[in-house]
């Protein structure tokens, strides 16, 4: 294994292998690289663990008193204190949270009385479905006009982008939901008010996968379909806004970079089309560091915009986990924070794997 | 309608929302109208915790129990001191005041279409008693054990129900309980064909099935519940309280000012959550019509007796005349909170609702001196972080500043204060109490029993929070609860309210209203001052 040491990082940027060794397989760095970054997940989520279940137990509320309530008799309160192990010392009741979380059980919400995993499941759904269409808009409006400003640097397309963007990104989200909802809802009645679907097609849809659009579909319930999109839509855009100024400050930046690069100037030289140099040759190579923008992006939809949900009326996970927390239920936020780590953590793990792909030189 | 400033927001913001203009492509025809016969209430329904009404004792839980279940009696909204039979046609008590017969009425019908039995009502008071979830006590006060329920609570015929207590107890003291949502009956053959077996070899008496679906002889039955989504209701066919309206949707919306635009819209018929200013906005708009409840539930301040200055007699007077309540009401919280100073709240039988405090501050200093503090003191006031106790909070500070006591301020989470009340740390803490079952023994006992104030006594009430020992009153409380003459029973409880404010920690200041916002045309939703009371059955929409 000693000529496998070298990890990708290392070798120098002209990617030729220091002298005389023989270069390792190009498989065999990936997998190594890979190991380590799954290696580095059990980690991770372990510390997040820790941290997490530490300050849920020094918050100044008693998790009997959530549990049992403020009118439980005092013989009550006794009892469940013991059930659930609180005169244990903190390190004992750590022990236990770990073990049964590696045996998958995440333990009981108070507030809903489900088990964890149960509430999750009915709750990430949504957040899932509302964080892929943002991520699809902010995507798909926000590369191109990063690259268009980008390539009009100082011009006033360049000019109204950036005004976008800081609007886009300093709008409180409660402010540009509740104008979008007086606006498109209530003042020009183009979108449905806030919730998943209209009252007509409420419980008409099976859950099947929880994501309500999909549900619809394979039910082939087009006018469920076209409710539930409808319903979709605003919560998704004005999610998006944020991600959208972000990914188009970034996209414009890094395209910047790359079309002050030589390879640039040599391309022009050479005649070729300025929508082959902006598109082949420029944008192409902001992929990479781009990749990680998104990735990071759709990380932080994921983990569910508690705003947007509660002025919309979307039950998903940031709902969740702020009511949670509120009532000091600590099971369900210690079951919904490893959720969003291991979303961090896979979400980071796929845009290395998909860097290596992107990147010649990592190959 | 809109106003000049959201207008101008809402154009500062179309300028800036071109990516929200593709969602107007998307819905051709947004609804305008919800359809009739099916009622939509916006609310905040994340509370619901369960359905199972011998479980439930959360706000929307309790009042969609109301709806669902039937109670052998009730009080109706418009006397709610008057006792009525729902289930019970009558009932009658032994002379020792031990033995209560309960009669049932020909009519009522479970959703199943099968007429409800005394078998059906001794099954759900023993499940109540035998499942000992939150709100059992209300029903297992009068003695009723696991053990002993076989016994005590006894179906003799297919319309007669027998309840023995362990004590000699007044009737009404009785009947009010059993009007509590604990006391729904549900439907044995139902419910028990849907029991699961438990790890411990009994079974869970269909509670895993009820906390999700209905038994019940109510208005409506239970059809479908999303946790912090929705819950829908459609009528009961075979109802003896046949509603108007076929069907309820409650949706969860938990921001107040999304309720409004539904409203507005006409996307929801009653708003349940509307905040001051929006109760303000729609008051004089002859499309809404605003209703409003005295609810069971009081704001006050509770003076800890551990701490000495507070123990003094003259310094609690001294707060409660130092206070301008008046002024708080009107200012803060003029639509949603009254001025009320007695432990029993209006629309309970016996409260009294007289208002012996205003502000005086000349007065409250004086006391204040005579308690040898001529120059005030400083103690910690711990209080709910979030409106509207923040901003009452703030002008409790301000008005005792003026005779000399200086608060420093700890908000905190409400849930944070509770906790540390009940282990008695604060010194002065400002709170809020609801009733929990419609007899003043509720909070009577609550604001005037602390019989053991030790630190591991087993009853804590808010007197024992307070640390506030009164064997004399508790006594007084407890033969209240016992006098079997309704009549005297009720004086007993007046007598308790008018010496309590004269001693106790206990700052009464407000008694919390409910408000309920209606599109016109939608008339009948009747509101109680327990959750349990709010009643659809009579709701129609023009």
């Amino acid at each position: 294994m000693s000529d496998s040491t070298t990890s990708p990082a290392d070798q120098p940027p002209g990617g030729q292998p220091a002298g005389g060794r023989r270069r390792p397989s190009a498989f065999r760095l990936r997998f190594q690289a890979v190991s380590a970054t799954l290696a580095s997940i059990p980690i991770t989520l372990f510390g997040l663990v820790l941290v997490t279940f530490f300050i849920g137990r020094v918050v100044p509320i008693d998790p009997v008193l959530a549990i049992v309530g403020d009118r439980a008799p005092q013989d009550v309160v006794e009892r469940t204190r013991l059930e659930l192990g609180l005169d244990q010392p903190l390190y004992v009741q750590f022990w236990r949270y770990l073990e049964h979380i590696v045996s998958g059980d995440l333990g009981r919400s108070v507030m809903t009385s489900n088990p964890v995993t149960q509430d999750i499941a009915r709750f990430f759904p949504a957040t899932f479905e509302l964080a892929t269409v943002a991520m699809v808009i902010a995507v798909v409006i926000g590369v191109p006009l990063g690259v268009l400003a980008a390539t009009r640097q100082g011009k006033w397309v360049d000019q109204a982008v950036r005004l976008f963007c800081l609007a886009g990104h300093s709008l409180p989200v409660f402010v540009l939901g509740l104008v979008s909802l007086l606006l498109f809802y209530a003042r020009l009645g183009w979108a449905p008010g806030p919730g998943r679907q209209s009252i007509y097609f409420e419980g008409m849809v099976d859950e099947r996968t929880g994501i309500l659009t999909l549900d619809a579909a394979l039910a082939g319930d087009w006018g469920a379909f076209q409710d539930a999109l409808a319903h979709l839509a605003q919560p998704a855009a004005v999610l998006a806004m944020f991600s959208l100024a972000y990914i188009a400050r970034m996209t414009r930046a890094f395209m910047l970079g790359e079309l002050r690069s030589e390879y640039v100037t040599t391309a022009r030289a050479k005649g070729l089309s300025r929508r082959r140099i902006i598109w082949g040759h420029a944008f192409r190579n902001t992929a990479v560091p781009l990749v990680t923008v998104l990735a990071m992006s759709y990380a932080g939809l994921l983990e569910g915009a508690v705003l947007t949900e509660t002025i919309f009326s979307w039950p998903g996970l940031g709902q969740y986990l702020t009511v949670s927390l509120l009532n000091a239920d600590m099971n369900a936020v210690l079951g919904a924070t490893l959720v969003v780590g291991l979303i961090y953590v896979v979400l980071n793990l796929l845009s290395d794997l998909l860097y290596r792909l992107l990147d010649p030189r990592v190959k | 309608m809109l106003t000049r400033r959201s207008m101008l927001l809402a154009s500062a913001a179309a300028a800036t929302l071109p990516a929200g203009l593709p969602t107007g492509l998307l819905a051709p025809g947004a609804a305008a109208q919800t359809p009739p016969n099916v009622l939509v209430f916006a609310k905040q329904i994340d509370d619901i915790i369960s359905l199972d009404p011998q479980e439930a004792f959360e706000y929307t839980a309790s009042e969609i129990a109301g709806n669902v279940y039937q109670k052998l009696v009730t009080t109706p909204n418009s006397d709610p001191s008057k006792i009525e039979g729902e289930l019970a046609e009558k009932w009658e008590a032994s002379g020792d005041n031990k033995t209560f017969t309960f009669t049932l009425k020909d009519g009522p019908k479970f959703a199943s279409g099968k007429p409800v039995t005394a078998e059906d009502v001794a099954f759900s008071l023993t499940r109540a008693v035998a499942m000992n979830k939150p709100p059992a006590f209300i029903i297992n006060q009068f003695g009723f054990t696991k053990d002993n329920a076989a016994e005590r609570i006894r179906a003799t015929g297919p319309k007669t129900l027998v309840l023995t207590t362990a004590e000699p107890t007044s009737l009404s003291f009785l009947l009010y309980c059993l009007s509590a949502a604990v006391g729904s009956v549900v439907e044995k053959a139902t419910v028990m064909s849907h029991a699961q077996k438990d790890d411990k070899g009994g079974d869970d008496w269909g509670n895993g099935w009820l906390k999700q679906n209905s038994a019940g002889s109510g208005s409506f039955a239970v059809r479908q519940w999303k946790a912090s989504e929705s819950v829908v209701l459609e009528a009961n066919p075979h109802s003896d309280a046949a509603p108007k309206v076929r069907r309820i949707i409650m949706r969860h919306m938990a921001d107040p000012s999304a309720q409004l635009l539904g409203l507005q819209k006409g996307d929801v018929d009653i708003a349940r959550n509307l905040v001051a200013d929006q109760i303000k906005q729609v008051q004089s708009d002859p499309k809404f019509s605003v209703q409003s409840a005295r609810k069971a539930s009081l704001m006050y301040l509770s003076l800890n007796q551990k701490n000495p200055n507070l123990a003094k007699p003259e310094v609690r007077q001294a707060i409660k005349l130092a206070l301008d309540y008046e002024g708080i009401q009107k200012n803060i919280v003029p639509t949603t909170y009254a001025v009320h100073q007695a432990f029993l709240p209006a629309g309970l039988p016996g409260a009294v609702t007289d208002l012996p405090f205003k502000q005086n501050i000349a007065e409250a200093k004086a006391l204040l001196a005579k308690a040898g503090l001529p120059n005030g003191f400083e103690v910690s006031f711990d209080y709910a972080s979030a409106a509207p106790s923040s901003d009452i909070a703030q002008a409790v500070q301000a008005n005792l500043a003026a005779i000399g006591i200086r608060l420093s301020m700890l908000p905190g989470e409400m849930r944070a204060v509770i906790t540390k009340t009940r282990a008695r740390q604060h010194d002065i803490a400002m709170l809020r109490w609801g009733s929990d079952y419609f007899d003043p023994n509720s909070n009577a006992e609550a604001y005037s029993i602390n019989l053991d104030n030790s630190d591991n006594a087993k009853n804590r009430t808010i007197a024992w929070r307070a640390s506030w020992e009164i064997p004399e009153l508790s006594a007084r409380a407890i033969a209240a609860r016992e006098e079997t003459d309704s009549e005297k029973r009720t004086q007993m409880y007046e007598d308790l309210q008018r010496d309590h404010q004269k001693v106790s920690p206990f700052v009464i200041m407000l008694q919390e209203i409910e408000v309920a916002v209606s599109r016109a045309g939608v008339t009948g939703f009747d509101m109680g001052p327990m959750n349990d009371r709010h009643s659809y059955t009579n709701i129609t929409k023009a």
